[in-house]
């Protein structure tokens, strides 16, 4: 099975390449562009058999190390299998 | 006083710190490789700067499973003297012995420079030689050193004492333009709740010597030499050492 991982700055946390993405989509003429925010995308192949064993494996993983719970917010995917 | 500094994949502060430490103040140094769980009977740990597992993920995320990590968190537990210094700050933060976390910069560039830093809490085993309000210059060298934690946890911080150092300017004020990285309160260095653990952006291991950068560096270490020295204080740690 396919876990696709999207790890997000936390909300209230500075993120200077967002506000930075930001200011570059407004002068180029992208008016009413905010909140951006920029993250991580990973994906990884899991032997799992079922769907929710594939969920929790994912959840421990973003827990202990996709993702700092102290800065940043993750939710994930699964895909393949039953 | 016996030290002891790990050396991680990617560690390039190890050497100035094991120099600083045996050459130019005397001390007995050991480098611990990462992968040994062995604190060799050191009494402080240090976690020098650098970019550990190519600072891949986050900075320090991959370094704090390293084997050794496990037992610089049971001699923390019991009470040991840790000092981790840039990438070892960040390896201590997300080993969760430090609260926060180190993000980008605000500027997103890499900054290499002196800055200013007063001391806040001087009643801690890694600024016990320095006075509350003295300004030590160091250098900085980092990509992600902007301060992060909770506004809750913050406050709580501030009480407690554990905001250690801050960004200031020559004058001594933490002013937005003398905040290098845009750290949350300008906070350069801070401790976890028991004061044993103690992390820092700023390098003290390259400011040890009045030739080469100014000599405020000292301070740190030979506040842990001086905290050490106080026989309870060693006996505490020796119950943790192993």
């Amino acid at each position: 099975m396919q876990v696709k991982v999207f790890v997000t700055p936390r909300k209230g946390i500075l993120d200077p390449q967002g506000r930075t993405v930001e200011h570059a989509l407004a002068s180029l003429g992208f008016a009413g562009v905010s909140e951006v925010k920029i993250g991580r995308y990973i994906t990884l192949n899991i032997d799992a058999k079922t769907p929710d064993e594939a969920r929790a494996a994912a959840s421990k993983m973003c827990e202990q190390l996709l993702a700092n719970p102290n800065i940043e917010d993750f939710r994930f995917e699964i895909e393949g299998g039953a | 006083m016996k030290w002891g500094v790990i050396r991680f994949p990617g560690s390039l502060d190890d050497f100035d710190a094991v120099y600083g430490l045996r050459d130019v103040l005397g001390q007995d140094v050991t480098a611990l490789w990462h992968k040994d769980e062995s604190l060799q009977g050191a009494e402080c740990i240090v976690l020098p700067g650098g970019f550990s597992y190519g600072d891949h993920l986050r900075c320090g995320a991959i370094a704090r499973f390293s084997p050794i990590m496990k037992s610089v968190a049971k001699f923390a537990a019991d009470g040991g003297l840790v000092i981790g210094i840039c990438n070892g700050f960040q390896i201590l933060t997300e080993a969760h012995l430090l609260p926060g976390a180190l993000t980008r910069n605000r500027t997103l560039s890499f900054i290499c420079d002196r800055v200013h830093l007063r001391v806040e809490n001087a009643k801690t085993p890694f600024t016990c030689t320095t006075r509350a309000g003295d300004i030590l210059a160091m250098p900085i060298k980092h990509g992600e050193g902007c301060y992060v934690a909770p506004e809750k946890e913050l406050l709580q911080m501030e009480e407690r004492g554990q905001i250690v150092l801050r960004y200031v300017d020559a004058k001594g004020d933490a002013t937005d333009a003398a905040n290098p990285n845009g750290s949350m309160r300008s906070i350069a260095g801070v401790a976890n709740e028991r004061f044993n653990v103690f992390g820092l952006m700023p390098h003290p291991e390259h400011a040890l010597e009045a030739m080469l950068f100014g000599a405020d560096g000292r301070k740190i270490f030979e506040s842990i030499i001086a905290f050490q020295s106080v026989p309870e204080h060693r006996g505490q740690m020796r119950a943790g050492a192993k």
